[in-house]
């Protein structure tokens, strides 16, 4: 079908060309197929994206898709060398795995225009393997704390500016009202390792525990796993609300919106829809601070990138990186900010950004985020040393297998099935058998 | 069965069955063959450099599962759930619905509405409209009557699969009873009637034995299609919390595609088709037997 | 049965049918809240209905391209479908040999195998044979996956035809194919229909492969649905309003096919 209406636009492009007598765009004009994950960003791509057809004469196809099915559309489009797609939306978490593997196209050769100086190093520096930009930007995040103003003026308490776990345990008992289904603290608890898994990877890391020793001998049989699983455990049958263990970002957000939780430790990108007071209740409640600590800053906040890649099966990759060079630049930015307002522009990507007035006025949380997108360093992700990169995940093929069993293993543990003891050993048990069948331990 | 002197039409029938034999064996044979040979090899998508033959491997770490046992126990008690509810339930209501009620042709429409609807549809609906513990009806319900809300996905997760897939598939159950019923002759009614029967023994006396075929119908398709519930699992409880809601197609599907561990997904699949094929011989075969196929 | 007895059945399936159907409407009435308001506790049953929720999907979704790749590839699969089985079931219910009974079984099993086992094999099957995102791979595959049952729903109809009429066309001289267009398929209309009806609603609902295997060219609503179900933010309105669009077009076919439907769903259990 693709080929036929690429015949198509071929046969229709030789009668322009002939009438135009060669005009210089027509000659690269074809329809791209983009794969994308419907997060409201993107979304908005999709909306303007016409925008950007006009101007070249292409044609886009849109693929939009809730993001698990779109990692899996994605990785076996692109691990069977497929060629259905030209550009396809990953993650900070794939760009270095697929890039290692030759599956995607360098991205190096991006012309002055593009300032890619003004991109964040750290986001940068977390879509390159080997020296190869593989993957640009569309918009990244941290996580950091939001809570309820009102409430905490209220109680006459003042949240602090880098809060400790054992705070935010005495403040999340002392919000929670289960009468009037209002829940000190709202977590993640829906299994997979971008879900609860994403939030319970930071506290682990900041009590002082980390996945692999540097022999790739997986630690969860550690003090500091058990300390963390018993704290958010304990943390979420006290103060969270009822069905944590299917509530993943959207299911809280929606809690959060409509003024359930006291306090979320979520994404920073979640902050923009808070503020909108079309979908929010506690538009003007909201506040923000850090991601809490307990033993060490260390990957105490995550750092995510949603980018956009080139296979390098796509038979396309001038108008696919056209198009890249439009929606990831400074234009397009601003394009969002003057069409659907400053709040909504999508973020962590580029300093230009921080440094607008106007985004400043419209989005109050964004010195917070900038400050924890450039502190999450993901090469120094815990207090030991590790092997691996990245904060809420492991940067290593095996890890989406790994992060899914141990997240149904935590949320068995977090509804009662399963005590933590037995959680942690079962844990261990099963990733050590996977680390052993990919071959990296004996 | 009849044989009588049919040789000539017996070799005239074969380019009429053909077709659809053939057909079926290309999509059993190739992809079957295929999953066998991905179940000896190391192939897993995301690593290239994995490669090579795996021996036994792929089914000596399925087999060393500790949560195997739990998950084929799982596939079998969601399939047997479900059939015994809609079927009882498909009794009872298509004995109520052959009574001839008024605006029962509406009635019924509303009755058979849910199969209609697309399984992902259904379990969004379920998961997030009605058994949302917070925002959802149930909830809402419960709450403004003063009991205790009910947390489905993390209290009864395996019960809420089967309400949920319960709801799906009694409008078939339902429509095959009532269609056997409605050819239940009238005078035989009469004449239990006459006899003094009641309702109640009218209904088990003569219409349940009636509805015997269609509900040997009922257990075969049924069967067929609940070994393979997914999408239901997938959009409420991705199989959890821990392994409570795992049934063989999500653990294939955990292996193949979040895994991506083709290896040992394929060898999950082989235990699949041993395991289909073990139902298909005990069970079918009973209940074809009595439909005297 | 007597008046009030009538009556308090009546009753009772009415109750029935309204709770079995109350979670439609209610999604129905979701897809015209508001996102704050679909999500309110206590939920709302009063409150002032919108089109926004709508009008949104449509200005950005190419809705009619999903709707018609999930009807062309509904109807073109049963088509084919009944192409095949029709003759099949024909020679096993009139002409029944030893082996009869056991392909039947076969065929059934063959239903049997998880889809999720062979999706790499398939997927690698048609990416070599150009077919990823092809409207042909889902027919072939829907084709395919209900033959089994169309076969056997066929073949409990054809079982029940008297076998006379069959012997006397072919006494007048009929060959086999004259003798299905013109003697037996005007008798088992009703099965066929029902058989096709079937077939159309199990295609529109499949969503495993629709999702595996297509991208933008050949993706029917059970794709669309896929594009709505988890983004990020409130989305349950939006959500219901585009799920009432995927399911309105089978749902209303299913309403006005339905006595033909229930007629011909006996799969041979009716004496």
């Amino acid at each position: 079908m693709k080929r036929h209406s690429a015949a198509r636009v071929i046969s229709g492009m030789a009668l322009t060309v002939g009438m135009l007598a060669g005009s210089a765009f027509a000659a690269t004009a074809a329809t791209i197929t983009i794969a994308t994950v419907n997060n409201s960003q993107m979304v908005e791509m999709q909306k303007l994206s016409p925008i950007w057809e006009k101007k070249t004469g292409n044609k886009i196809n849109w693929v939009v898709l809730e993001e698990n099915v779109l990692r899996q559309r994605a990785t076996t489009d692109i691990s069977t060398k497929s060629g259905q797609f030209d550009i396809l939306t990953i993650g900070s978490y794939e760009t270095p795995i697929w890039g290692k593997q030759n599956w995607l196209v360098a991205l190096d050769d991006f012309p002055a225009s593009y300032d890619m100086a003004d991109v964040f190093p750290s986001v940068r520096q977390a879509l390159t393997e080997s020296g190869h930009l593989y993957a640009v930007p569309f918009y990244a995040e941290s996580s950091f704390t939001f809570y309820r103003k009102d409430l905490f003026d209220k109680a006459g308490l003042t949240m602090p500016t880098q809060p400790k776990y054992s705070q935010i345990k005495a403040f999340a008992d002392k919000f929670t009202d289960r009468a009037h289904q209002q829940y000190g603290i709202c977590l993640r608890g829906k299994p997979g390792w971008g879900e609860n898994m994403a939030y319970l990877d930071t506290l682990v890391n900041t009590s002082g525990g980390r996945w692999f020793d540097e022999k790739w001998q997986a630690r969860l049989d550690s003090k500091a796993w058990h300390d963390a699983l018993t704290f958010y455990i304990d943390l979420m049958r006290r103060d969270g609300p009822p069905g944590a263990n299917s509530n993943g970002f959207n299911e809280n957000q929606a809690l959060f919106a409509t003024g359930h939780c006291a306090m979320w430790i979520d994404a920073t990108s979640g902050a923009g829809l808070l503020y909108d007071k079309s979908q929010s209740q506690v538009a003007d409640k909201v506040a923000f601070t850090a991601a809490p600590i307990d033993k060490t800053p260390n990957g105490s906040h995550w750092f995510w990138a949603w980018a956009m890649a080139i296979p390098s099966t796509s038979k396309n990759v001038a108008v696919a990186k056209s198009f890249l060079q439009w929606s990831t630049s400074r234009e397009y930015i601003e394009l969002v900010g003057n069409t659907d307002g400053w709040t909504v522009v999508p973020p962590g990507t580029r300093a230009s950004t921080y440094a607008n007035a106007n985004y400043i006025k419209a989005a109050p949380f964004a010195s917070y985020v900038k400050t924890a997108i450039m502190t999450a360093d993901l090469d120094h992700p815990t207090l030991k040393k590790v092997p691996y990169t990245g904060i809420q995940y492991v940067a290593i093929p095996e890890f989406q297998a790994i992060g899914t069993t141990v997240g149904q293993m935590v949320a068995a543990a977090l509804t009662g099935q399963m005590t933590v003891a037995q959680t942690l050993k079962q844990a261990q048990a099963s990733v050590t058998s996977t680390m052993e069948q990919s071959g990296y331990t004996q | 069965m009849q044989r009588d002197g049919h040789s000539a039409a017996r070799v005239r029938t074969i380019p009429l069955i053909a077709p659809s034999v053939g057909a079926l064996l290309v999509w059993m044979i190739v992809p079957l063959a295929m999953t066998l040979w991905f179940s000896f090899r190391r192939y897993n998508l995301l690593n290239p450099m994995l490669t090579g033959f795996a021996g036994i491997n792929n089914y000596r770490f399925l087999l060393r599962d500790p949560a195997l046992p739990s998950i084929l126990v799982i596939t079998v008690v969601l399939v047997l759930a479900v059939m015994v509810l809609t079927i009882s339930l498909g009794v009872v209501l298509a004995a109520i619905f052959n009574t001839g009620f008024p605006g029962q042709g509406i009635a019924r429409v509303l009755m058979i509405s849910p199969f209609f609807v697309m399984p992902t549809v259904s379990a969004l609906i379920w998961k997030n409209l009605l058994m949302h513990p917070v925002n959802g009806l149930f909830a809402g319900v419960l709450r403004s009557l003063g009991f205790p809300v009910i947390d489905w996905f993390s209290s009864f997760p395996l019960i809420s699969i089967i309400i949920i897939v319960t709801w799906e598939w009694l409008p078939f159950a339902f429509l095959i009873l009532l269609t056997a019923l409605q050819s239940l002759d009238e005078e035989q009614l009469e004449a239990a009637r006459l006899d003094g029967a009641g309702t109640i023994a009218v209904f088990f006396f003569i219409q349940v034995p009636h509805m015997a075929r269609a509900i040997s119908v009922l257990v075969m398709m049924e069967t067929i299609f609940l070994l393979s519930i997914f999408a239901e699992i997938y959009v409420t409880t991705a199989g959890g919390p821990g392994i409570a809601t795992t049934n063989l197609p999500f653990l294939i599907y955990q292996r193949a595609l979040l895994a991506f561990n083709i290896g040992g997904a394929s060898a999950a699949g082989v235990i699949a088709i041993i395991l289909a094929n073990v139902l298909a011989a005990l069970l079918i075969r009973t209940v074809a037997r009595r439909l005297d196929v | 049965m007597s008046g009030v007895k009538t009556w308090l059945a009546g009753g009772v399936a009415w109750l029935i049918a309204i709770v079995n159907f109350f979670p439609i409407f209610w999604m129905l009435l979701a897809s015209l809240k508001t996102e704050v308001e679909a999500v309110q506790t206590p939920p709302l049953f009063i409150f002032h209905p919108t089109l926004a929720n709508y009008r949104d999907i449509f200005a950005l979704q190419g809705y009619a391209g999903y709707a018609f790749n999930s009807i062309a590839i509904s109807v073109l699969a049963t088509l084919l479908m009944l192409l095949v089985a029709v003759p099949a079931a024909f020679a096993m219910a009139f002409y029944p040999g030893r082996y009869t009974r056991d392909i039947l079984l076969w065929m059934l099993s063959t239903k049997m195998l998880p889809a999720v086992g062979v999706l790499v094999p398939i997927y690698l099957l048609s990416r070599d044979l150009g077919l990823l995102d092809t409207r042909t791979a889902l027919v072939i595959i829907d084709f395919l996956s209900n033959l089994p049952i169309g076969v056997w729903m066929l073949f409990t109809f054809f079982r029940e035809t008297p076998k006379d009429i069959i012997e006397a066309s072919r006494i007048d001289g009929a060959n086999v194919g004259q003798t299905i267009l013109y003697v037996l398929l005007p008798l088992v209309a009703p099965g066929i229909a029902s058989t096709a009806l079937l077939s159309v609603i199990l295609c529109w609902n499949e969503a495993f492969w629709s999702l595996n295997l297509t991208a933008h060219n050949a993706a029917p609503l059970t794709a669309f649905i896929a594009s709505f179900s988890a983004p990020q933010g409130l989305f349950w309105a939006r959500l219901s309003a585009a799920s009432v669009l995927a399911i309105a077009p089978i749902l209303a076919f299913g309403w006005i096919s339905q006595r033909q439907l229930v007629r011909g769903l006996t799969f041979g259990a009716v004496k």
